[in-house]
């Protein structure tokens, strides 16, 4: 018997918000497996797998109700970003190590959901590329830039057996070839008329990159609409981003990457409302998320400007994911009566 | 009068909530019943309890003393029926820690014939002072009766303060509650009339009542009942709970913050509830003492929810049974509503002054318990917190019992309105974890008091023994001194003679004195090395004669 209030019936629930995402991520991922092929389903189905799998096995192991936590779809989530965020032509066995990875060492060894401290998908998507590079810098080109849409053999070849046809279907990330050419010592405005690396971009960023971005978006206005995520984080994080990389842009554009090619071309939308917005990772108070966001847009456009590698959203997230005890800590909101104080 | 004109500020977070109040408007408030025995206990405010001045076998008019006011922060206690007092005891009383209280029984003799006070009514009351005000007010026993139940007569004393503003809370913003909705429609000349008292009581500049829009037949009768008076200001707020927290209230209504862990008084406001504001015009026009109130009886648990006049002590048991509910029905009991209410377990338990429903739920509309999930720090808690809380970081601490941490993070500014809990995705029963939290401080805050004055206590103790023992040393040493020498000196005529002229030789010999020679061309020098050496001398026999 409950003998606690308040008692009125309320709708809320995790597996419920866990499933909203899920919908909010469905136009971006259509357009994903529309322009870049079937293997974006691929890696998302093997993902799952290993995510229900990995966690079942854990809890089971930690003495959990397995059914109940599974149904939490938190696991599925992760699973899912990390398939979204790793190249849909990698090998089979980097989305399950990096899954089994996330589920293992970025959630359950903390505690399950809710402990912890780092977001589970980075988490394995870092350590498959520092310890996969070769694997996982191997990108698709969009349908409409190869001489031939590739058949669902080769998808499936290029997956599970060994990477046969791969070269038929990749091709340089529009972010790649610019890092590529300015260490070369080509300067963007040459690359982006370039014979080889011209017909990359579109009219936002990358050709096909710049839809799926626009799919993210379109899904990450979903969850802000239905208040299921935190504006103060996308918001912050979009925004600097774009003022850091127009004013770079504006400095020297032969040298800064457009902020176009910055909020639509890698990851940003996919990390602004799906990855950094994880409430468990992330800080929590309203003037910390603000913060972090900020932090996370500064670290990605450093890293990817500076930085050793194309993409740099993994790592601003997880070092933001250090930060946010310290944000928390210093951002606690002002409480109603205390302000006269 | 100004109305619709008034500038509403928003307070912060609230929830929309189901409201279910039609269900018990549609009847006008019904008339007491007399039960056969009536449970009356003697804490039903805040403050200290009031101490029977009857005894038992005594008979009992209604409306007489039974219980007196114990020091300032109390309230005497009324017989709310005629009879005799059959017990002075234990009883279940309505109290979240479903313990008993000490209660005053009273078997009814159903005539309920009312005492003639002493005092009569005044219809004008402006020939009163304040201060005569007050003390009417506080022999009526008149506690707030919106639920906290604090002393009225204490919140009618402005104390120094200068009182801009009064606000009359007529929000009743917990769903399935309409007792103060029927009493606006009902009564509203008599509440306006009890709020002119209370303005007069603490010189209020103006007055303001609070109403939430939902309850346009109260606001029309409160309208009719103000006429062109200019000095109410009747302003309707958002039907969005705690819309009548008195902080959310005073804010919605002047959008001023009162201090946090202060009082509303400190910015020139104050606050009373229109249940509490009838009663204080019983009380003076009337001469009435508080001995009954509106209860809301209502839910899915009652037949025909409707609002009743109880009087005071009436036990559960017998509204239960005046509504037809039938027993095997009900699935859970409530005082209060669902928001801040708590659950009765025993339905011998009376109706007290803080009483405002009854809330019962048939038993087919028991939800299960669900488990709940670890917190995913969503953040959704804090948005609908009115304080602006981080319940999130709260749950935190309070869990590891880190009570250090949960008081920086203002715990004791959680006014336990339950807003997190009904949004929490992973369902977990924050305000209880935050009571709990609260009742641990306060209970390790007594127990170092309680400590501390043990230590006090135990030190004060010891050094009381080691005087003690001093004492008895030196008394004891006197009586041996004493034993020593007196009887030398009585019992023995021989000694005392001999003691006699030794002491005769002593004195002549301090006295006798060497004339000195060589005296003469002294330096200033030799002449006080003289002097230091006599002084020595005389000091030595001094003390040896003292000895």
């Amino acid at each position: 018997m409950i003998t606690h209030t308040p008692q009125v019936p309320s709708s809320a629930s995790v597996s419920k918000l866990m499933l909203h995402v899920g919908y909010a991520l469905i136009p971006g991922t259509a357009a994903y497996v529309w322009l870049f092929g079937i293997g974006v389903l691929i890696q998302i189905l093997l993902a799952c797998i290993t995510a229900v799998v990995t966690e079942g096995i854990i809890l089971a192991l930690r003495k959990r109700p397995v059914t109940q936590t599974l149904a939490d779809g938190s696991a599925l989530l992760t699973a899912v970003l990390l398939a979204l965020a790793i190249s849909p032509i990698a090998p089979w066995w980097i989305i399950v190590l990096g899954t089994a990875f996330a589920i293992i060492f970025g959630k359950q060894l903390y505690g399950g959901i809710g402990y912890n401290p780092f977001n589970p998908a980075m988490l394995g998507y870092v350590m498959l590329l520092i310890s996969f590079p070769l694997e996982m810098t191997r990108w698709p080109a969009a349908f409409s830039l190869l001489e031939q849409t590739p058949t669902l053999q080769t998808s499936f070849d290029v997956i599970f057996n060994a990477g046969l046809g791969v070269d038929t279907v990749s091709g340089a990330t529009p972010l790649d070839a610019i890092k590529t050419q300015l260490a070369q010592g080509v300067d963007i405005s040459a690359t982006l008329i370039s014979p080889s690396y011209g017909e990359l971009f579109g009219s936002l960023a990358g050709v096909g990159w710049e839809v799926v971005s626009l799919g993210f978006l379109l899904g990450g206005i979903y969850l802000l609409l239905t208040g299921r995520i935190a504006w103060q984080i996308p918001a912050a994080m979009l925004a600097t981003l774009g003022v850091l990389s127009s004013i770079f842009y504006l400095i020297d554009s032969t040298q800064y990457i457009s902020p176009l090619l910055h909020l639509f071309g890698g990851a940003s939308m996919l990390g602004a409302f799906f990855i950094a917005t994880d409430p468990v990772s992330a800080a929590t108070t309203p003037r910390g998320r603000i913060y972090y966001g900020i932090g996370i847009g500064i670290l990605t456009f450093v890293i990817r400007t500076w930085g050793g590698y194309p993409e740099g959203l993994a790592f601003a997230v997880l070092l933001m994911n250090m930060a946010a005890p310290t944000i928390d800590h210093y951002t606690r909101p002002v409480v109603f009566g205390q302000s006269r104080k | 009068m100004t109305t619709s004109l008034h500038q509403v500020y928003d307070f912060r977070g609230g929830l929309y909530l189901d409201e279910h109040k039609s269900i018990s408007t549609s009847t006008p408030i019904e008339a007491a019943l007399i039960p056969s025995i009536l449970v009356l206990p003697l804490s039903q405010h805040i403050g200290a309890a009031a101490k029977p001045c009857v005894a038992v076998g005594d008979s009992v008019l209604k409306g007489q003393l039974i219980a007196t006011a114990d020091g300032r922060v109390s309230a005497p206690v009324h017989a709310s029926s005629s009879g005799e007092v059959i017990a002075i005891e234990k009883r279940h009383v309505p109290h979240p820690s479903q313990l008993k209280a000490e209660c005053i029984i009273i078997k009814t003799d159903g005539r309920d014939t009312v005492i003639e006070q002493e005092q009569t009514g005044l219809s004008n009351y402006h020939s009163l002072r304040s201060d005569e005000l007050r003390q009417r007010i506080h022999d009526a026993g008149i506690v707030g009766l919106g639920g906290a139940g604090f002393p009225s007569h204490i919140k009618l004393k402005p104390g120094g303060h200068h009182v801009e503003t009064l606000i009359l809370n007529a929000a009743e913003c917990e769903p399935y509650i309409t007792c103060d909705d029927m009493l606006m429609r009902e009564h509203a000349p008599a509440i306006i009339n009890g709020l002119r008292i209370m303005q007069q009581a603490l010189h209020a500049k103006h007055c303001m009542i609070g109403i939430e829009d939902n309850k346009i037949e109260a606001f029309t009768a409160l309208q009719e009942a103000i006429g062109n008076d200019t000095d109410i200001d009747i302003v309707r707020v958002p039907t969005r709970y705690p819309a009548g927290g008195e902080r959310q209230l005073i804010y919605s209504l002047t959008g001023k913050e009162a201090p946090s862990q202060g009082r509303p008084l400190e910015i020139g406001i104050v606050c009373h509830n229109v249940g509490t504001a009838l009663a204080v015009n019983d009380a003076i026009t009337k001469a009435e003492p508080l001995v009954s109130r509106v209860v809301t009886l209502t839910g899915s648990g009652i037949p025909q929810p409707r609002n009743i006049h109880v009087l005071l002590g009436t036990p559960v048991d017998d509204l239960l049974k005046h509504c037809h509910a039938d027993s095997d029905d009900i699935g859970r009991i409530m005082i209060g509503g669902p928001m801040m209410g708590f659950v009765l377990d025993s339905t011998t338990a009376p109706v007290t002054k803080t009483t405002n429903c009854v809330l019962v739920t048939h038993k087919r509309d028991i939800q299960k318990p669900e488990t709940s999930l670890p917190c995913i720090r969503c953040g959704d808690c804090a948005d609908v917190c009115p304080v602006n809380l981080l319940p999130q970081q709260l749950y935190w601490y309070a869990r590891s019992q880190e009570f250090d941490h949960v008081q920086d993070y203002n715990l004791f500014d959680c006014i336990e309105c339950g807003c997190c809990d009904v949004v929490c995705p992973s369902r977990i029963p924050l305000v209880q974890y935050f009571r709990f939290a609260k009742t641990t401080i306060w209970q390790q805050e007594r127990d170092k008091e309680k400590s501390d004055k043990a230590r006090e206590r135990h030190e004060l103790r010891l050094e009381r023994l080691e005087r003690e023992k001093r004492e008895k040393r030196e008394r004891h040493n006197r009586k041996k001194a004493a034993l020593k020498k007196e009887p030398d000196q009585k019992d023995d005529p021989k000694k005392a003679a001999i003691l006699a002229a030794m002491k005769r030789v002593k004195e002549k010999k301090s006295t006798e004195s060497v004339t000195p020679g060589n005296t003469d061309d002294l330096s200033s020098e030799q002449q006080s090395k003289i002097d230091a050496a006599d002084a020595r001398r005389a000091k030595n026999k001094k003390d040896k004669n003292g000895a």
